[in-house]
């Protein structure tokens, strides 16, 4: 009687509209019960073609549009083109304004990493990291909404510097601030990182060998918690990341295998405190000068052209961009690090119960900005 | 591994692959033969003393008269980086995947077939990736013209 | 002294028609009774919607106060306009049927799910005197109208054509199903001790001195343990977090009630607090002593030393504590939501028949023994 029972797979789409798909992600999913057989990430419902946008506008018009792009580290993206251009143009930044993008970056990456944190402990079934993680990103929001007057899409970074200095306020809210997220560090790790039933939903479970990880070309914390210690900001340095120190955080299978949920989750709360030391050290050894240097209005770059690589949030951006010699690029290539994230999806998240495609998901933590430009 | 040094082991081993290589631009770059362009990544992918294990980006660019794919490889190990360059015809834009060699491939192909419509023979599943299936045209060739409507939906600027 | 609620409200009927000048005992039998069920039942269901509400509204204050979370707690004085504010959201809200879902069932499910989560309260004591209905078998009737809320949310899910919600019905019906095993076995063990399976009997069982006489500690270990699994088994039961899977909204949308809006919706939502109300109570009644107080009976009014309590005063305070101890095993329940991750479905199946089922009988041939042996 049990055969002639008929069962059959079927296929449930994700998304574009899921609480858990970060956006707009469509992720066809073949399911047979509980049992996840394979998923098919549908992407584009984001595609502004930026590739194209760039083209159209001059160098300096396309910074806001970075901004756009994973906009939860609009700091990064900023600070990524505005390198591009400067490398293209030849472009000499003052001292004080390349610390100061950096602290911008590195509290932008620990504001994008604490939504991570939030976002995968809901994606778990826990809400109240959401909340918490909300409400420190709250305080650096307010930051740079003292900074540079925006809360989202900051567009810090300028060609040639930065937009305003640090004021002596701003830089005692951030001094603030840096000692109480080393206090709610220890506050996260005792609600989730620790936490029985998280560490049983997110350990082996969806492993990436680090082999696998370097073939698909992922980069940043997902590419570190495979073991592999590849950072940017170590391995070609730019700005004044030589100056600072800080570790290379990667995965070590502390609760279960290298490369598991677990240990992505964990390389990302890791380098909140490593994000953490060095606004310290920035706000420290900030040298005195001017914050900006004189750019003309229309910004000619001579026919050239530069791959500039820095450390998002999110692992590796690119940018490729190849000038012409006149006030716009010829192309401009974005390599966004979640699109090549994402694109292992479909290679790991096999076989596996429709729960842990979901913790697989919100382990590699993708921004749909960003992968579909 | 200096750009000097990558050149000479590549015109070494594979001689006659290599058609220019630049160094007057900020980051230099090897145009390649579009057709051994497996080869070359193989062989930058293997030799012990290169070691190119990861593929940053595949990049297509509309020169025009020509285009070319443009593959950015890194190797984690030895931290140097290649830019090897493909150059096609403007007619026909074709060129052999090399998705098997590097899966980060697959992805980047998709997007510069849908985007730029060059088309990587052999790529198994070579489908539009960021536009709808019915999309027409590629809009990252300089000649694309952004159609009026897609669907009644009106295209005009406010 | 009255029995039962029914013979209360019997007894003031009967005063009120006597004042009119009407003869009580004139009035058919059926009648009777069938007035007093209803009288009764109509004061629980006000009851099961005072508790859901407050909850509603508690569970907003915790978790707001637990989650930093700025609403719930400044809405008015103590939050209370947000539990407003959440009503009228939710009754303008418009009541969609899918066009391709079944409507008949779809209409049903919600109405099965409730009167599942309902029926218990019916042999629910407050205290000595205030129970609806006494009945011998009272145990075994509250777990059995459980199934009827698999019944129908299996129902909503099917119906609603869609594959989320059909997902959570499953997911629901196999994890109620397999959680009865051990909640059953639970109350094996009070039953084994007490000998008894009438609610009513079973508190006054635990009627002695101090909290040691309450079936936690009188059937110790066995009840002890059992306990736990019982409100393990119950906290699956009535779908909360850990044990949210059926609705885990970051897996499967909303599960099985993904296309219900506004007041369907919210029956749904209802009866989740009042099955979460019944699970405390049972668990209250069978371990914790139901209504006795938990400070010494020297203290406590109504003690037999001192001073006796009236009738209408020792009802009171068994209510109070009744409802007192039901509530705090409640706000352990929000507790757990705001606190812990929620479980994988075969981690849930593996706690349920690795480790609850085996507990449940061990403590279940343990508390025989211990019946046999004092």
């Amino acid at each position: 009687m049990v055969q002639s029972l008929k069962t059959d797979e079927i296929l449930v789409n994700m998304g574009p509209q899921h609480p858990s798909t970060h956006g707009v992600l469509r992720c066809l999913l073949k399911t047979d019960g509980e049992w996840v057989r394979e998923v098919w990430p549908y992407i584009g419902y984001l595609h502004r073609c930026k590739e194209k946008i760039a083209e159209k506008v001059s160098y300096i018009q396309f910074m806001p549009y970075t901004d756009r792009l994973d906009y939860l580290a609009s700091a990064n993206n900023n600070l990524g083109w505005a390198m591009a251009v400067e490398r293209l143009a030849a472009i000499e930044v003052p001292e004080r304004a390349v610390w100061l993008r950096v602290l911008a970056a590195e509290l932008n990456r620990i504001a994008s990493h604490l939504l991570s944190y939030g976002t995968f402990g809901m994606e778990a079934g826990a809400f109240t990291p959401f909340f918490y993680g909300f409400r420190e990103r709250e305080t650096i929001v307010s930051i740079f909404d003292q900074l540079c007057g925006a809360r989202l899409t900051y567009h810090y970074a300028r060609i040639g510097g930065v937009m305003r200095d640090l004021s002596p306020e701003t830089a005692k809210a951030i001094r603030r601030f840096l000692d109480e997220m080393d206090r709610r560090w220890v506050e996260y790790n005792t609600l989730l990182s620790d936490n029985e039933i998280f560490v049983r939903r997110t350990a082996n479970v969806g492993i990436i060998p680090a082999d696998l990880a370097i073939a698909y070309g992922l980069t940043g914390p997902v590419l570190r918690g495979s073991g592999v210690a590849h950072d940017i900001r170590k391995a070609v340095p730019y700005a004044c990341y030589p100056k600072l120190d800080f570790q290379v955080c990667i995965g070590q299978g502390l609760k279960g295998t290298v490369g598991d949920s677990w240990d992505r989750y964990w390389v990302r709360m890791l380098e909140i405190r490593e994000s953490v030391k060095i606004c310290r050290q920035v706000l420290d050894g900030l040298p005195e000068g001017p914050y900006q240097t004189k750019v003309p209005r229309i910004l000619k770059v001579p026919a050239n052209e530069a791959y500039v690589r820095t450390e998002a949030p999110r692992g590796e951006l690119g940018f490729y961009v190849i000038s012409d010699g006149t006030d716009k690029p010829w192309r401009c290539r974005i390599r966004a690090p979640s699109f090549c994230n994402l694109s292992i999806l479909n290679r790991i998240a096999r076989n596996c119960l429709v729960a842990d495609v979901i913790m697989i998901l919100g382990s590699i933590d993708v921004v749909m900005g960003e992968v579909d430009r | 591994m200096e750009a000097k040094e990558i050149h000479e082991i590549l015109i070494q081993h594979l001689p006659g692959c290599v058609r220019e290589f630049r160094t007057t631009t900020a980051d230099p770059f090897w145009v390649v033969e579009s057709e051994r362009i497996r080869e070359v990544a193989a062989f930058l992918k293997d030799h012990p003393a290169l070691q190119f294990d990861m593929l940053q980006a595949v990049t297509g660019v509309d020169r025009g008269e020509c285009f070319e794919a443009v593959y950015h490889l890194t190797s984690l190990r030895f931290g140097h980086s290649v830019t090897l360059k493909a150059v096609l015809s403007h007619e026909a834009p074709s060129i052999a995947t090399i998705s098997d060699i590097y899966p980060a491939a697959n992805w980047h192909e998709r997007e510069t077939y849908d985007l730029l419509g060059i088309v990587f023979t052999g790529h198994p599943d070579l489908r539009r990736i960021l536009l709808p299936d019915d999309w027409e045209g590629h809009p990252l060739r300089k000649d694309y013209v952004a159609p009026e409507s897609y669907h009644g939906i009106s295209n005009a600027p406010d | 002294m009255p029995g039962t609620l029914t013979d209360i409200i019997n007894f003031v009927i009967q005063t009120a028609l006597a004042l009119v000048g009407l003869d009580y005992a004139r009035v058919p039998e059926m009648l009777r009774i069938g007035a007093a069920m209803l009288i009764a039942c109509a004061a629980m269901l006000g009851y099961v919607a005072v508790v859901a509400l407050f909850f509603g509204w508690a569970e907003r204050r915790v978790a707001g106060r637990m989650q930093a979370r700025q609403g719930p707690n400044i809405v008015g004085p103590f939050g209370l306009l947000q539990l407003i504010a959440d009503a009228v959201k939710i009754l303008v809200k418009e009541d969609i049927i899918p066009q391709t879902a079944h409507r008949f069932l779809f209409r049903l499910a919600p109405i099965l799910v409730f009167m599942g989560a309902f029926a218990p309260f019916v042999v629910l004591p407050f205290s000595e005197t205030l129970v609806v209905s006494n009945l011998s078998l009272g145990v075994y009737y509250a777990l059995s109208f459980a199934a009827l809320e698999v019944v129908g949310v299996i129902m909503a899910g099917w119906a609603s054509n869609n594959k989320w919600s059909l997902y959570g019905g499953m997911r629901l019906a196999a994890q109620m199903m397999s959680y009865e095993i051990p909640m059953g076995l639970a109350v094996l063990t009070v039953a084994v001790l007490s000998g008894h399976l009438n609610l009513r009997t079973i508190v006054l069982d635990q009627q002695g001195h101090w909290i040691f006489s309450w079936n936690i500690f009188r059937g110790f270990p066995w009840a002890f343990l059992g306990m736990f699994a019982f409100y393990l088994a119950g906290l699956a039961g009535s779908k909360r977090t850990p044990f949210d899977l059926p609705e885990a909204e970051s897996e499967i949308v909303a599960g099985y009630h993904t296309e219900y809006s506004g007041m369907r919706f919210v029956i749904f939502y209802l009866s989740e607090y009042a099955t979460m109300y019944v699970v405390s109570a049972l668990t209250a009644v069978l371990f914790l002593g139901g209504w006795h107080a938990p400070i010494p009976r020297v203290l406590a009014w109504g003690g037999e030393v001192h001073w006796e309590a009236g009738p209408v005063l020792s009802a009171l305070i068994g209510m109070a504590n009744m409802i007192g101890k039901s509530f705090f095993l409640m706000f352990v329940m929000l507790w757990f939501r705001w606190t812990y991750p929620r479980v994988r479905v075969d981690q849930i199946v593996y706690l349920c028949m690795k480790v609850l089922v085996p507990l449940g009988i061990i403590c279940l041939i343990g508390a025989s023994v211990w019946a046999l042996v004092l």
